[in-house]
């Protein structure tokens, strides 16, 4: 099964002629944006994430993980109760008592946001008014910033867009240094940084910065010679509020498996003029170990079919990473929503005829999902259990935001993730 | 607004998922933006259950809030109904969609489906989980089995002669702490007695069997939190009376036997008598007598923590030194066993309230919900669950019951179990400086996890300082007491006016807390 794997030539078979967009409406199965708070506060090691919402939000924060993480959270709900809908509490005065309290429980906070929800949308509180007066208040030692998590505005990882684009105000100005600078864009594990700040640092490109940033002091600055690389396929907002700053957006792939990897930080090396035999030389001990890893994983994977339901945003990329890398045959990929701009590069390298689907309409999509009896189902954990037991594999998707899965080195833990389930069942008899 | 790290209960809406998803045959149709869907995975990831949970979300959008969202809701009412085709369906709004007021109620029955549509007012921004389910099941039972309650004033019929008795189990619920188990033990216990189950709900009933509710002699309350608002609205409307007594413990169990003979007219003693726990006697062998006045921290819901104050004190020798509960409709009964207990009942369902609290009273053990085991993990002190809110780890695969004599063989291991062992204690006391067998070892029946240090969290900064030596010998003490011992000890000082703590001070202080 060890296919050499050649982009081009893969690249030449397929063509970039979709089938056309299977849009419903219906239920949509899909976590709200708050549920981004799970993995952004521990993202941003100085920051807190304050929920202003009902008990609804917080509950669900704190069972969209499926486990409670045991380490002191770095978020937290300010409930509103019905002292506040009926007027007799003052929301302001409310807020700065809650805010008060957790400063002083936690004085390590050096960025506080304040995250809307459906009730605070739909009640129109101010937030954005909010954090401006006790950024007032608390400045320079706490910034308060606001966004939305609502699940009436955004869908699971916008909420990770909503955040990061509401920090992009308040980014540094670059400065007059008329050397460009390379930012990398999406809320990445640290060991991923880490490999990333090598390899652009093997390139010669030195000025290489992060947003977010592991601590709210150390905000990447922006300016017109910024460009930018989205390391997630979901950052619409935080791209466009990047623009506005004057920073250029480099289109490519995203860097998902060898190809997607290759491809990205191309992307990259192009823009500062880097030679094609230095990228090479640089890039291919990583891209040729990587290919070891995703041998491992081929012989389980080749030919098998794959549905996905929609989720994070990401199904485009990895439905291609599966496709091409992995020989994977996709049934339906289904996205909550589809960038087309973003995902332009994306959608160029889908296997010609893929059927993609936009929004959901749940019940038609089980049934279509039954009807077609995939190997591998990718769903969210309301659906998993539900389709092991009617027989189906199943992938839960939030995993895929919870394991470091971009870049070469995690190119076979990213295999690995679909292969898993597939070798499970192949395991037990009972 | 309320700071909220962790929330004991989820919104009332969630206590009807509870209902409707333990259920069959009942189809929930809850107005709600996308996101609220979360909670499905409460049901297949934390309980696993098979199924999905019988509920159709709206998930509505903000741009759907310009638009027709009482039409989104009905077309979803209307088509949730051809798919599932339920006996009955219940119709309500989460915390959002109860903003926008659209009346699901009304919109439902408008409807003109051939089946009972239930409405459910269910104030998100006042009330819980547990109150929500307790309303959902009252509202379940007095829609379907109201039509066959007898007129008012009518007598209630005495049971034949030649028909065994029979009764109704109530309060079961999905995502329940232990219900499946809690279930099967108590039928087990019924049956012996030769009383019949006619139905249990909501676990497992169908609303055809909800309308039969009333033809059972009386009802069994598993879980007040729960079952009580229906378990009084059947009395009151079929004359059925219910039991009180919750069969959590030894004790309670052989009183709640007592109580249902008593109901069915039938005799209780050769059950009593062929009583098979284990706990009394675990409990008197000499091993357990380092369970002595071991303190003891308990919170939970109403109805675990009641009896656990119960359990710990009276058939386990524990000292209760704090009690609480998150269940405010309960505070009397609460107060009532604190004030037994000579102690004060914690009434809060803010976390850090109950962290501060068990920081403060540096307990042996704690026997608490999830959150609890977190702050103990954290405070390094030993805990059991005794309590929803649930973790998947609280669906054990094996039979592990609260109620009836085997729920106190359960009980017994699984709050000792975290505890020192007897022998291995003394050694720990005599042994202090040993370089495997020391202090931050912990249990060696357990996991090698450091104690997150528990003296460390000294209460308030005090003008007293200890000196070196003291501050050594303390460091003798172990762990799981150490916190008390330095707490003790600067109260003690504080009292005599030192400013600063000595070796004597430190026995001293012993001296004078010794119990």
């Amino acid at each position: 099964m060890n296919v050499p794997f050649d982009p081009l030539r893969v690249a030449a078979a397929t063509g970039c002629d979709v089938a056309p967009v299977l849009r419903e409406r219906g239920q949509r199965e899909v976590f709200c944006g708050l549920t981004g708070i799970i993995w952004l506060h521990r993202k941003i090691q100085d920051a807190f994430f304050l929920v202003v919402g009902s008990r609804t939000c917080a509950h669900l924060i704190q069972s969209a993980a499926g486990v409670m993480i045991f380490a002191e959270p770095r978020f937290a709900t300010a409930i509103i109760d019905e002292r506040d809908l009926a007027g007799l509490a003052d929301v302001d005065d409310e807020l700065d008592r809650v805010v008060s309290r957790l400063l002083e429980r936690r004085p390590d906070i050096k960025l506080l946001f304040l995250v809307g929800s459906c009730p605070s949308e739909v009640i129109k509180l101010d937030l954005s008014r909010a954090a401006a007066r006790l950024s007032g208040n608390y400045m320079p030692r706490v910034r308060v910033l606001n966004y939305s998590g609502s699940g009436i505005e955004t869908t699971f990882t916008q909420g990770e867009d909503a955040c990061l684009a509401s920090l992009v105000p308040s980014l540094p100005n670059e400065g007059n240094a008329s050397e460009r600078s390379l930012l990398i864009v999406g809320a990445l594990p640290d060991v991923v940084e880490d490999q990333w700040k090598r390899l652009f640092c093997g390139l010669g490109m030195a000025r290489v910065q992060f947003l977010p940033s592991r601590r709210a002091a150390e905000l990447p600055p922006v300016g017109p010679n910024t460009l930018f690389l989205l390391s997630q396929p979901f950052l619409a907002d935080t791209a466009r509020a990047l623009e506005e700053r004057g920073a250029v957006r480099l289109a490519a792939p995203f860097p998902f498996g060898v190809e997607g990897t290759t491809l990205w930080l191309r992307a990259a090396a192009d823009a500062f003029g880097i030679s094609r035999f230095e990228f090479d030389r640089v890039t291919q001990p990583a891209a040729i170990r990587a290919r070891r890893a995703l041998d491992h994983y081929r012989a389980a994977l080749l030919g098998k079919r794959i549905f996905f339901f929609p989720d994070s945003q990401l199904e485009i990329p990895l439905a291609r990473f599966l496709a091409r890398e992995m020989g994977m045959q996709l049934v339906e990929v289904g996205t909550p929503y589809l960038h087309r701009q973003h995902l332009a590069q994306e959608l160029d390298l889908l296997p010609q005829g893929t059927i993609l689907s936009e929004g959901q309409h749940l019940e038609n999509q089980i049934d279509r999902c039954r009807t077609a009896a995939p190997d591998l189902v990718v769903c969210g954990l309301g659906l998993a259990n539900p389709l092991e037991a009617e027989g189906l594999t199943t992938k839960w998707s939030i995993e895929l935001l919870f394991t470091p899965t971009h870049g070469y080195e995690q190119a076979g833990d990213l295999a690995e993730l679909f292969a898993r389930p597939i070798n499970r069942r192949t395991r037990l008899v009972a | 607004m309320q700071l909220t790290v962790w929330t004991y209960e989820g919104p009332p809406h969630v206590g009807a998922m509870r209902v409707a998803t333990a259920m069959e045959g009942l189809h929930y149709v809850l107005h709600a933006p996308q996101g609220d869907t979360y909670a499905d995975l409460l049901f297949t990831m934390i309980e696993r259950r098979a199924k999905r949970p019988p509920v159709t979300y709206t998930t509505f959008q903000a741009r759907d809030l310009g638009g027709d969202t009482a039409e989104l809701f009905k077309s979803a009412v209307r088509d949730a109904y051809e798919r599932f085709k339920p006996e009955a369906m219940i119709v309500g709004a989460s915390c959002t969609a109860e903003l926008i007021q659209d009346d699901p109620g009304g919109l439902g029955r408008s409807l003109g489906l051939p089946v009972p549509i239930i409405p459910l007012e269910l104030p998100s921004y006042q009330k819980k989980e547990n109150w929500g389910a307790a309303e959902t099941f009252y509202q379940i039972v007095r829609a379907i089995a109201g039509a066959r309650a007898p007129a008012a004033g009518a007598e209630r019929t005495a049971r034949p002669a030649d028909r065994r008795p029979r009764c109704n189990i109530l309060g079961p619920t999905a995502l329940g702490f232990r219900h499946r188990d809690d279930i099967a033990e108590v039928t087990r216990l019924l049956a012996q007695l030769g009383i019949d189950i006619h139905v249990t709900a909501p676990w497992g009933a169908r609303p055809s069997d909800i309308a039969a509710l009333g033809d059972a002699d009386f009802n069994v309350v598993l879980y007040p939190e729960i079952a009580s608002p229906a378990a009084q609205w059947l009395k009151k409307a079929f004359g059925q009376p219910a039991t009180t007594t919750v069969p959590i413990g030894v004790s309670a169990t052989r009183e709640f036997i007592a109580e249902v003979a008593a109901l069915a007219g039938v005799d209780a003693a050769p059950l009593l008598d062929w009583e098979q726990s284990r706990l009394p006697w675990y409990s008197r062998s000499v091993d357990s007598t380092y369970l002595t006045g071991k303190r003891a921290f308990i919170f939970g819901d109403a109805t675990h923590v009641l009896a656990a104050a119960r359990i710990a004190s009276r058939e386990l020798g524990f000292a209760v030194v704090g009690l609480g509960s998150y269940t405010r409709e309960y505070a009397r009964e609460l107060r009532e066993a604190a004030r037994l207990l000579g102690v004060d009942a914690l009434i809060t369902d803010d976390y850090l309230e109950v962290e501060a609290r068990i920081a403060e009273l540096q307990p042996e053990l704690v026997l608490g919900t999830q959150m609890e085991r977190h702050i103990a993990k954290r405070l390094g002190i030993p805990c059991a669950v005794i309590s929803a809110p649930v973790h998947v780890q609280d669906f054990p695969a094996r039979y592990s019951p609260q109620m009836g004599f085997e729920g106190a063989n359960v009980i017994f291991d699984t709050w000792v179990h975290p505890l020192m062992m007897g022998l291995e204690e003394h050694l720990l006391t005599m042994f202090r400086d040993d370089h495997e067998f020391h202090d931050e070892a912990g249990p060696s029946h357990l996991d090698k996890r450091k104690s997150a240090a528990a003296d460390e969290s000294r209460s308030a900064p005090l003008p007293i300082v200890w000196a070196a030596d003291a501050e050594r010998e303390l460091r003798k003490v172990p762990f799981f007491v150490r916190g008390k011992a330095r707490r003790n000890t600067e109260t003690f000082a504080q009292t005599q006016g030192l400013t600063q703590i000595t070796v004597e001070t430190l026995y001293d202080a012993k001296a004078h807390f010794a119990r």
